[in-house]
Formats: C-alpha cells, structure tokens, sequence
C-alpha cells in the first residue's frame, strides 16, 4: 500500500559549527501516518524536525510539501504546527488564549474562536480550564495544552519534539496512548521525535531510527524489532544479545564455536558478521539438548519473566524466561533458525588499518614519531629511517579511551557502542577516518573522548616507495 | 537561622544610614530652627510648586526618550549571540565609568556657543541656541540615565525563552505579531523596572539643569540650595519630594501587576 507522500526531504545537508549534523537525509512521510524519529541524543532527529517546521533552512537539500519545494518558507506560513519539548506555552496568557493564539491570528469570528477552542480542549481532556492560569497547570495539563494550541489550528502535520520528556513515568504511558487516539481522531500526519524506544514502539506507524545524522532504518515497530537493519538498530530497539560471528556457509553460522542454523545466505563463507539474537528468543534446555551450554549467574524477577544471566565461553548472554533456573546451574540454550538475525558488521574490518609517516626516528632509544592527522605519536621498540611510510595493522584492543584525557588522539566522536556479551565494541569517528576499539567500560554515545594506542599490539610494515623507479 | 544572621550588618547599617536620617528629616521638616512644631516649612515648600511640577515634566520626558530609546536597543541586543551581549553591555556601562561631573562639563563643552557641535551648525548655515534650554537638560538627562533604562530591559528580555518566539512563528504570527503578541507583554516587568529606575533619580537629579539648562533648576538644585541656609525647610522639601516618588513608585507597580499577571 503505497500512500502519498505529504512531507518530502530530499538529500538533506546540515552542518553547525563545521560539524555534520545530518548527512544527506532523505525521508518521506506518509498522509495521516504517525512516524517516530528515533535514536540517541545529538542523532539529528530534532534537527529534522526543526527542517520540516521551517524553523531551521538545511545548507543543501529540498524540502517538498505535497510535491511543492517549500525551502525558505518561514514557520507562520507552513501548514505544520509543533508541540515544542518543554511545550513553550505563553506565561501571560490563561489555557483559553493560550489555544486561541493561533486562531486568533487567521482572524476568524470570536463565536468560531470560541467554539473551536471548546472543543479542542475537550478532546485533550481539559474542559473546564479555559481562564486556568497555565503556569498553575501540572506538567501532563500543560503537555496537553500545548497539544491543543497546535491541534486547534488544523495543520497537515503535527510536530512534536519529545513532549513527553518531563513527565513521570505514569503520566507518560497514559498520554502515550492517548496522543495516539488523538492522532486518530483528529486524522492527522504525526511527525513525533524521542529517544525512548518504546515510545517510539508503542505509537508510531514508522519508525525511523537515526544515528550520527543518518537514517539508519525505517519500519513498521515490529519490522524494525525483528529485523534489524544492523547492530546498532537492534542494540537501540529493546534488548538484544549482538554477538560476533562468522558465516560458515549459507543457512549455517558459528557463534562462539558452536553451529547455530540459520535463514540467510549470501554473505559469504568465512565472512564477519554481526549476530542479533532477542533475550526472548533463547529457549533453555537441559545441557545435552542445547547448542551451547552456560552457567546461570544472575536471576532477576521482572513479572513476567524472569531475565537471566548466563555466562557461555566467556561471554554473558541474557535471557528472559518464564521458567527460572537457579544461579550456578548449567543449561543449554537452543534458538530456532528464523530468530537468528544475521547482518554485516558496521564496520567493515575486524583491523584498523591506516599508514603513517615517520616524522622522527630515534636509532639510539629505538623509537620513531610518525604523524596521525597532525598529531605526533611515539612507537616504541621500532626503527624505520625518517621519512619512511607505515603501514599499520592496529587490532580493537590496541586502542583504548585516554585515562589522562589528553591521549594521543583528541576529541573522537563515539558513533556507536554495542555490547558484544564479553566487551563493548566502540566505533569512533576521527576527522579522517572511523576506528574500530574494544572497552570493557561503558561509553555514552554522540560524546567526544580522547584516545591512546598501544602499538605492541599492532602490525607495522614499512611502504616501499618507489619514486626512482616510477620516474624511469 | 544563618541566613538571617547574614543580613544582620545590613540591617544596623540601613537603621543606622537610612531608617534616622528618614525619621530626622520628618522631625526637621515640621520643626522650626528652635525645634518648636510648626506648618511653616510646608507652606515654604508649597512655594516651589512650579520647580516641582517642572522637575516632574523634564523627568517623565527624559524617562519617555530612554524608553523610547532604549527599547529597540534592549531588543536587539537580546538576539545576538551571548557573547555579543556580554560586550555591548560592557560598553553601555563604560560613560558611568567617568564621573558624573565630567560627563556634564563634556556636554557643556559640546553643547556651548562657539563649541564643535555650534561651529559644525554655523558652518552649514543652521544657528540655533543649543545650551541653556529644555533640549539640552532633557538630553543631559538622557544621557546620564540611558544604561539604567537599558540593563532591566535586557534583562527581561534576553530572559524569555526563544521557543515561545517559534511557538507564536509557528502558530501562524508575523515578526510584527510576535512582537506585539508575545515579545512587548513579556517585556513589562523589565519596562517597569527600567522607568523606575530612570524617573526616579531623574526627578530628583541636581547640577544637569544648572549647567546645562542656563541656570535652570530643579527640585534637586533648590534642595540642595536651601539644605545650606535653612536645613528645616530643605527637609520639608526633600519630604515633598519623596511623597511624589513614592506615589509615582507605586502607581507603577499596580500597572505592573496588573499588566503581567501570570508571568
């Protein structure tokens, strides 16, 4: 069912401040659909959203309204109303005028006004409020007036930027199900950004999940659950157990080298994959049943299940099942093939592998300085004339988060992090290049942290430079 | 309670500094010199009315042309990055860096026949009396009190949050309606405060109108006058004074309230 598009964005660029905020963002949204923008803080999804409310102009791209370019056009003039995050309601004006502002504005008859404003309040449950001062509301009734004010205008599209961020939990599982009959009654196209996960599940019709300024996936909530574009979307959609693996041919996957069955083919024998395996997928077993076996370390009542812990090989698997087994026992853990998601790694090398040169060499001491984006880094038990290029085999572990905060490389930016059962896979992007590296702690993503190397780890081969040759 | 005993030197100080020479002035002004209650005083100060109601004319004059003037200002510097507020600021308080008395004589020097600003207007074909009139008090007086029209203004207004201009943009309002709509009532208090500010001192300012105004005075000058040759009367008179501007302080924040209900 192929619906109209009304809201098209076409290759859209945004830089600030010289850094990449969204990257070539192509998105269209469907008439009368409730799609959620998905994904961490500093993803680009507000940033989105302020491109379709006009508030913001991207440096490159389109911007299409029901086919028509609408680049330039200021807020007033869009048919698009927003719901702003801490709601951004008029201090000196009561609930009443405060809904009134928009209509007020299209000059409409006072009778039309107030009827309009009536009935909009009714349907975001605050009758009766009309004259409330709005800084006397609570942070549900303003969140709801906020709503009406936008609604009452009877845009095309409502935007909302994480209204429900400031509310408490309660309140915020009711208004989720209510903004959602909102959005049916009033049949209109719901454009809502969170970082909540399950916000976005529980609403939406499309999810579009977005990391460091890209889409990284869009879907229906369950397409997006139980198909995964890639590690990142599964790790961010509810929890998963994302493994390392490789293909052993097609249908047949090694994980931890144990033989799981799986339902793809065409990656390649032998290749690097990502495995994706839900908590709720993994059916314990006696040990002699099950593919892999592991010991159970922690069990955690959650109501309706239980959520274990179970260490296999190294590796900490979690697991949510009705039925507990005790902390020590051995079990076996069995998945069916089609619960198996197999996707291609983010980053494409299991190696950073990167050339240097050498800007200092050292005989006496055996050490040389070569020069990694400008800056200066020693390799230690290592001799190669001056001026010599490197070519430098640098495994994950080899780099790590600088506990001195200066390190020999700053201000990397923390694409992703994704919990591999034994260690944290971290992808880190520098001004020319992503690396690859391996952490035992926890990092927050879309922040900037310094890095050292450790080069006893690495390969390093020097470049023969054929000049003199080419030349002849 | 720590936080009260904190106020304490404060507190000795305002008795001390402020509360007595209050009540002083009170007694002074219904005493005669040999301390015997009398109305005299009052009847003397009723005298001065005209100074009083000119005074009160220059005063909400000047207090109008700051506003005017300050407004836009206030406005604009309220959209410019923080660190370009931070430095305008600065700037607008660098003239109180200089002594109120040398900024004066500046403007005499300017304003005088014969001075730059005469000599350029001669030159072009233009004479006209510069000093020794109500522009040039007004435009002392403007000048002296400008930055405390400002600075509550700017206050205010780089205060209110910027989403409340985009939500109104969005609703559908114009730069002129989100002025009128949303920027200007949310600006009250800062205009409250700032004509507060400028009036008040303005009323009871002293020397601008005498040296640029030709002699000119005001209540200021006449209190400052009489203080000298009859402390009794200068206290009757000061009294008068703050009788007005406490009324006019009061009548301000009535309009206040009422206007920013809610905020």
């Amino acid at each position: 069912m192929k619906q109209k598009a009304i809201v098209s964005l076409k290759n859209i660029n945004v830089k600030f401040d010289g850094e990449v905020i969204l990257n070539n963002i192509s998105l269209d949204i469907t008439d009368k659909e409730f799609i959620t923008l998905l994904g961490p803080s500093g993803c680009g999804k507000t940033t989105t959203l302020r491109i379709i409310g006009g508030f913001l102009e991207p440096d490159s791209g389109d911007v299409l309204y029901d086919g028509k370019r609408i680049n330039g056009t200021p807020p007033n003039k869009r048919n698009v109303n927003t719901v702003f995050q801490k709601y951004a309601l008029f201090p000196h004006l009561n609930v009443f005028d405060n809904v009134a502002f928009g209509l007020k504005l299209k000059k409409l008859p006072k009778a039309e006004i107030k009827e309009k404003v009536k009935k909009m309040l009714s349907i975001v449950d605050l009758k009766g409020y009309e004259k409330r001062s709005v800084s006397k509301l609570s942070g549900g009734q303003q969140q709801r007036v906020a709503i009406a004010r936008a609604l009452v205008c009877d845009p095309e599209i409502l935007l909302l930027d994480e209204p429900l961020g400031a509310l408490d939990l309660k309140l915020r599982k009711d208004m989720q199900i209510e903004l959602k009959a909102i959005q049916k009654m009033t049949n209109k196209t719901f454009v809502y950004v969170t970082h909540d996960q399950e916000e976005a599940l529980t609403m939406s019709d499309r999810v579009c999940v977005m990391n460091n300024g890209k889409i990284e996936q869009i879907g229906s909530p369950i397409d997006i659950y139980n198909e995964p574009a890639n590690a990142f979307v599964a790790d961010f959609i509810g929890e998963a157990n994302i493994l390392n693996g490789y293909m052993l041919q097609d249908f047949k996957v090694n994980i931890l080298g144990a033989e799981f069955k799986c339902v793809d083919k065409g990656f390649g024998d032998g290749q690097a994959v990502d495995v994706v395996i839900r908590p709720e997928d993994i059916v314990v077993t006696t040990p002699e049943e099950g593919i892999l076996t592991g010991e159970v370390t922690g069990v955690v009542f959650k109501g309706v299940h239980y959520e274990m812990e179970v260490k296999t090989r190294g590796c900490v698997w979690l697991i949510h099942s009705t039925v507990a087994s005790e902390v020590g026992a051995t079990i076996g853990m069995y998945v069916s093939p089609d619960n198996i998601h197999i996707m291609n790694k983010m980053f494409s090398a299991a190696y950073n592998e990167f050339t240097a040169e050498v800007t200092y060499a050292n005989e006496e001491e055996n050490y040389v300085t070569v020069s990694i984006e400008g800056n200066d880094v020693d390799i230690k038990d290592t001799y190669y004339e001056k001026g010599t290029c490197l070519s430098i085999k640098l495994p994950p572990d080899g780099i790590s988060i600088a506990g001195d905060g200066v390190g020999h490389m700053r201000d990397l930016y923390i694409e992703s992090v994704i919990w591999k059962g034994e260690y944290n896979e971290i992808i880190l992007e520098s001004d020319e290049r992503k690396w690859l590296m391996q952490s035992s702690q926890d990092e927050q993503v879309a922040t900037y942290v310094p890095i050292s190397f450790d080069f006893s780890k690495a390969i390093i081969l020097p470049i023969e430079v054929r000049e003199d040759e080419d030349e002849i | 309670m720590k936080s009260k005993k904190l106020a304490l030197p404060y507190a000795i100080w305002m008795a001390v500094f402020t509360l007595v020479p209050l009540v002083l002035i009170l007694i002074n002004s219904f005493q005669d010199s040999n301390g015997n209650f009398t109305w005299d005083n009052m009847v003397k100060a009723w005298e001065y009315r005209d100074v009083f109601l000119y005074s009160l004319k220059i005063a909400l004059i000047s207090t109008l042309v700051c506003l005017l003037l300050a407004y836009p200002m206030s406005y604009m510097i309220s959209r410019l990055s923080e660190k370009a507020q931070s430095i305008i600021i600065m700037l607008i308080t660098v003239p109180m860096w200089m002594n109120f008395l040398l900024r004066l004589l500046g403007w005499v020097i300017l304003l005088q026949d014969g001075g730059p600003i005469d000599t350029v207007l001669n030159f072009i074909g233009i004479d006209i009396q510069l000093k020794d009139n109500d522009f040039a008090v007004i435009l002392g007086m403007v000048y002296e009190f400008l930055p405390f029209m400002i600075m509550p203004l700017h206050t205010v207004m780089s205060k209110i949050d910027k989403s409340l201009i985009e939500a109104a943009q969005d609703l559908g309002a114009n730069p002129f309606r989100v002025f009128s709509k949303i920027m200007f009532p949310l600006s009250i208090p800062g205009i409250i405060s700032g004509v507060t500010m400028v009036f008040v001192p303005s009323a009871s300012t002293f020397l601008v109108a005498k040296y640029l105004g030709g002699n000119r005075q005001m209540i200021g000058d006449i209190i400052e006058a009489t203080f000298n040759s009859n402390r009794n009367i200068g206290s009757a008179l000061s009294l008068c004074l703050m009788v007005v501007i406490l009324i006019f302080i009061i009548l301000a924040n009535r309009f206040g309230d009422e206007e920013a209900v809610g905020v």
